[in-house]
């Protein structure tokens, strides 16, 4: 490596750094939206029902209905939006998605559990979203749950409810927010150092200043390492600060090693800056660039498993997936955050990402060169 | 025409405008009034920064005032932009030409967005087709044109609904002579026949000759105004054009010129200097002799004969009676750069044998040869799309030649060790700078990238800012900076590790005539010290000062010389109409199969 000058090497990451922070506008566009993107899918991207609206149809006189209404209004999961005074104002409710779920006490509710020690309550639940209505259901049997079993401690009652042994592995408390909140790190780290580096080499053939650069004693190599070295360094120090924020702002545990995320987080952003440089090296505009990282975005999101899971998609899809670096950081970084997973278990997901940087990274220092016109 | 013909369809009053940027108030213009005479072409004319396009903006309603009051046809421009705007024809600076759409269907979309009525295209189509030269072109794709054919168009799509007047904005820049001067053939059809107002503004003072009236704008104000006689007829026995008997050293015999104290201005025009002088010169053989200051040898050889001044000898003029007041500093002269001598020193700096580049079908560059001195100051001319940007690329290693023998400074650039390339300076017509980088970021990158280290570094870093006088502009983001001086750093830059080999591409597209002055007086002081120049200009006044040059058309080289026996082979004196006539030649020979 004698003939690189590791001197002009640093003179271009300098310009890098300076192209990409010193201009106001340039900086917010790095530092800015990615922060503020986590804080949006962070809380905007979740499985959980959060104040679903229910109504509550009371035809009971005792006490009882009104202990278990009080549980659910002063859970954060529902928001009571209506109470009800007859039958008929039950199907309009539903039909106009005022509420999702309407709980219907009967009359003699309270007086049955008293006398027998057993009551029935009706739930009705909106099913046009299938989803939220499993949602909503499940979350109503666990207020109801709970209720039984201080019921029947409460009055020593031997047919105690049977309690459903359900335990979720590593998300005990079926938050999905743990599950996508490490996702985001992911996404939001390609997003970052795609859209620094897309724009780089498109930026400088806009200024006619990437001519005036291959003109000059540098060499691609040098080019190359100059124009990787500021993505890297600003996505690692973005990563860590989402990481930190994953941590201590969403509560998400960190079981994982520290520093086997780092590793495999290098790599992930050295495979994401050639494909970055790459389209830039293609593209004469930075409008085209802007089009590429997207078109590239996209489908790198939705092949990578981060909403769906990659078992469910056709085979030939799934070949695709292999050559998505998204793929295999998101069992990374998921995998380490909840589940310490060891470098043995993720090495089959971090040597895939080294071959896809080593092949992007030199297809765009070859571009830089042989890019005619 | 409904509108008053007698009346003035542009008046001006008191117009300011100031623009804020961070840190800093630029006046744009400042107290500019003045008339426009109906049914001409006024000219406005003025260096880069002069405020020309903030003037061309406000008119047309797409800026407002600070201060003053603009009356366009009867109607004042803060009070109906609108109304004014559906009235003239306005044509920036970069006309937006759809490059997806054919010539055609990029006229249908203006005649639909100006409310041109159906009745009327098919006639107006074809004679705007007409008057453009474009009806060949008709299917093909505005993006495939060449740059003066793109001006064309869009001056078409301008005059679709024959505006009673019409705001063209540096219309001719960058394009090349012979285009040139078909464009100004369209305006004057345009005056001529609808009896048009024209307001045309303009960085070429040479253009200034072809308007009826001119405005004459510097550093936003209004320096002086009236038709163009008006501006050269108290230069008359002020320019002469100085000869020498004896052969070559025509750049020291400039120096020698410029040097003597009656002495206002002196350029290279060919193999003889014009020189403007202080004071009008009766018999001027004789004053030659008793006046030049001794010392110098040679001087009894000289001719001097009196030549007609022109439009760019009265703005220096006026210039320079402007800073008469402050006494002008002699800019820095160019240390002699140490060209070390290299083991290629006998042989040609640049040697072009049989070069040919192709782009699929399309031959951009067709078996050219030429070779260039060392020292020499070379000249590549030609008309839009003649293949001067492409053999100029490939001559710095920036793209690859398709057939053919090529070698710079003895090597070829393409596939040489990059340390090579540290023999070559390039500098590009945009001026290849990093704009939110300052001043010094710039010099230090670009001298880090060049290998520069220590000691060696921080001489050609004061070197640069010293000689380039960029002292007080140091912490200033290169963006901002003036043209004029965007230029300089980006000259101080290519020259900051000593090439013995300068590429320059269209140099002063822009800059005053002060600066090309300036900017040339350094590219000769490299000349005289053994540096090559490769140079690309659209500017005839510029080829004079070359060595030689090569005129090129269709990929080909047409003609070959110093340009004395350029002009000489065209049969004219002007070289201006020597490159047309050899251009057209060719189109002549062309069209005969």
């Amino acid at each position: 490596m004698a003939w690189l000058s590791w001197a002009r090497i640093w003179a271009l990451t300098i310009k890098e750094f300076r192209v990409l922070l010193q201009d106001k506008r340039a900086r917010f566009v790095v530092i800015g939206p990615p922060i503020i993107q986590l804080f949006v899918f962070g809380y905007a991207a979740t499985f959980d029902l959060k104040q679903a609206p229910v109504a509550i149809f009371n035809q009971d006189q005792g006490i009882i209905s009104q202990e278990i209404i009080g549980h659910l209004a002063g859970s954060d999961t529902f928001e009571i939006v209506a109470q009800l005074h007859h039958q008929r104002e039950v199907a309009p409710l539903i039909d106009n998605k005022k509420a999702l779920i309407i709980l219907n006490f009967p009359s003699d509710f309270s007086s049955r559990l008293q006398e027998t020690g057993t009551t029935q309550l009706q739930v009705i639940v909106d099913g046009r979203n299938s989803n939220t209505a499993l949602l909503a259901q499940n979350d109503i049997m666990q207020v109801i749950k709970t209720f039984n079993e201080q019921w029947a401690q409460a009055h020593q009652l031997n047919q105690a409810p049977v309690s459903l042994v359900q335990r979720n592995w590593f998300n005990e408390n079926l938050k999905s927010n743990w599950f996508f909140v490490p996702g985001i790190v992911a996404l939001i780290v390609l997003v970052v150092s795609l859209l620094v580096t897309a724009l780089s080499v498109a930026r400088e053939r806009e200024e006619g200043t990437f001519d005036q650069l291959l003109v000059t004693p540098a060499v691609p190599l040098e080019i190359l390492i100059g124009k990787s070295l500021p993505g890297l360094m600003i996505g690692l120090l973005e990563s860590n600060i989402i990481i930190l924020i994953a941590v201590f702002w969403f509560d998400v545990p960190f079981r994982g090693e520290y520093f086997l995320l780092q590793f495999a987080l290098i790599f992930f952003l050295l495979s994401a800056i050639g494909v970055g440089l790459m389209i830039s090296a293609l593209s004469t505009t930075q409008q085209q660039a802007l089009l590429g990282a997207f078109m590239f975005m996209v489908p790198a999101v939705i092949l990578s498993g981060f909403a769906t899971p990659i078992d469910n998609m056709p085979d030939v899809i799934q070949w695709l997936t292999y050559v998505d670096p998204l793929r295999y950081f998101l069992v990374v970084v998921r995998g380490v955050f909840l589940q310490d997973l060891s470098l043995e278990t993720l090495w089959p997901q971090i040597w895939p990402m080294m071959l896809i940087a080593l092949f992007t990274l030199s297809s765009a220092a070859w571009l830089f060169r042989h890019r005619n016109a | 025409m409904t509108v008053m013909t007698s009346s003035s369809p542009l008046i001006i009053k008191g117009v300011s405008k100031q623009f804020t940027l961070p840190g800093r108030v630029i006046d744009a213009l400042s107290d500019v009034s003045f008339d426009i005479r109906p049914g001409q072409v006024t000219g406005l004319i003025g260096a880069d920064a002069a405020g020309k396009t903030t003037l061309m903006r406000l008119i047309a309603g797409l800026l407002t005032l600070d201060k003053g009051s603009i009356n366009v046809l009867g109607m004042e421009v803060a009070e109906a932009p609108l109304g004014i705007q559906s009235v003239i024809g306005y044509m920036p600076q970069q006309f937006g030409l759809y490059q997806d759409l054919t010539v055609l269907e990029n006229l249908r979309l203006y005649a639909d967005l100006q409310g041109l009525a159906q009745a009327q295209r098919p006639e107006r189509f074809e004679k705007l087709l007409a008057m453009s030269g474009l009806a060949p072109f008709g299917n093909r794709l505005a993006g495939n044109l060449s740059g003066g054919m793109k001006q064309k168009l869009g001056l078409a799509c301008t005059l679709l609904k024959s505006p009673d007047l019409l705001l063209l904005d540096e219309p001719t820049v960058g394009v090349d002579p012979v285009s040139r001067r078909e464009l100004w053939q369209i305006v004057y059809q345009a005056v001529e026949e609808q009896g048009m107002s024209v307001l045309l503004s303009t960085a070429y003072l040479d253009e200034a000759e072809r308007c009826h009236d001119i405005k004459l704008l510097h550093e936003g104000r209004l320096l002086a105004q009236g038709p163009p006689q008006h501006f050269t007829r108290p230069l008359n026995n002020r320019t002469f054009l100085v000869s020498s008997r004896a052969p070559g050293g025509k750049r020291q015999l400039k120096n020698q010129m410029a040097a003597q104290p009656w002495v206002q201005d002196a350029l290279i025009l060919g193999d003889d200097i014009r020189i403007l002088t202080r004071e009008a010169l009766q018999t001027p053989n004789e004053f030659l002799h008793h006046n030049t200051v001794a010392g110098q040898s040679k001087l009894h050889d000289l001719k001097i004969e009196a030549v007609e001044a022109r439009f760019e000898d009265a703005f220096v003029d006026l210039l320079n009676q402007q800073t008469e007041s402050a006494p002008q500093s002699d800019p820095p002269t160019l240390d002699t750069p140490e060209i070390i001598a290299s083991e290629f020193d006998d042989r040609p700096a640049i040697e072009v044998d049989q070069l040919v580049c192709r782009f699929g079908d399309f031959v951009a560059v067709d078996h050219l040869s030429f070779k260039v001195q060392r020292g020499e100051i070379f000249g590549l001319l030609g008309a839009n799309g003649a293949g001067k940007t492409t053999t100029f690329r490939m001559l710095c290693g920036l793209l690859p030649a398709t057939e053919g023998h090529l070698q710079v400074a003895g090597l070829n650039l393409r596939h040489a060790r990059a340390q090579a390339r540290a023999k070559l300076g390039y500098m590009s017509q945009k001026f290849s700078l990093y704009g939110v980088m300052s001043v010094a970021q710039n010099l230090a990158f670009y001298s880090k990238v060049y290998g520069l280290k220590g000691k060696k570094r921080q001489q050609r870093m004061e070197w640069a800012i010293e000689t380039f006088e960029l002292q007080h502009l140091l912490k200033q983001p290169s963006r901002d900076l003036p043209l004029g001086f965007k230029q300089r750093l980006a000259m101080a830059c290519a020259l900051m590790h000593e090439p013995d080999i300068l590429f320059l591409d269209e140099p002063t597209s822009g800059v005053d005539p002060m600066g090309r002055r300036d900017f040339w007086n350094k590219i000769n002081a490299l000349a005289e010290a053994g540096v090559t120049i490769m140079v690309t200009t659209h500017f005839m006044e510029e080829a004079e000062y070359c060595d030689r040059m090569a005129i090129m058309a269709n990929g080909r080289i047409m003609a070959l010389g110093t340009p004395a026996e350029i002009k000489q082979e065209a049969g004219h004196s002007v070289m201006e109409e020597a490159f047309i006539r050899i251009i057209e030649a060719d189109k002549a020979a062309e069209t005969k199969p």
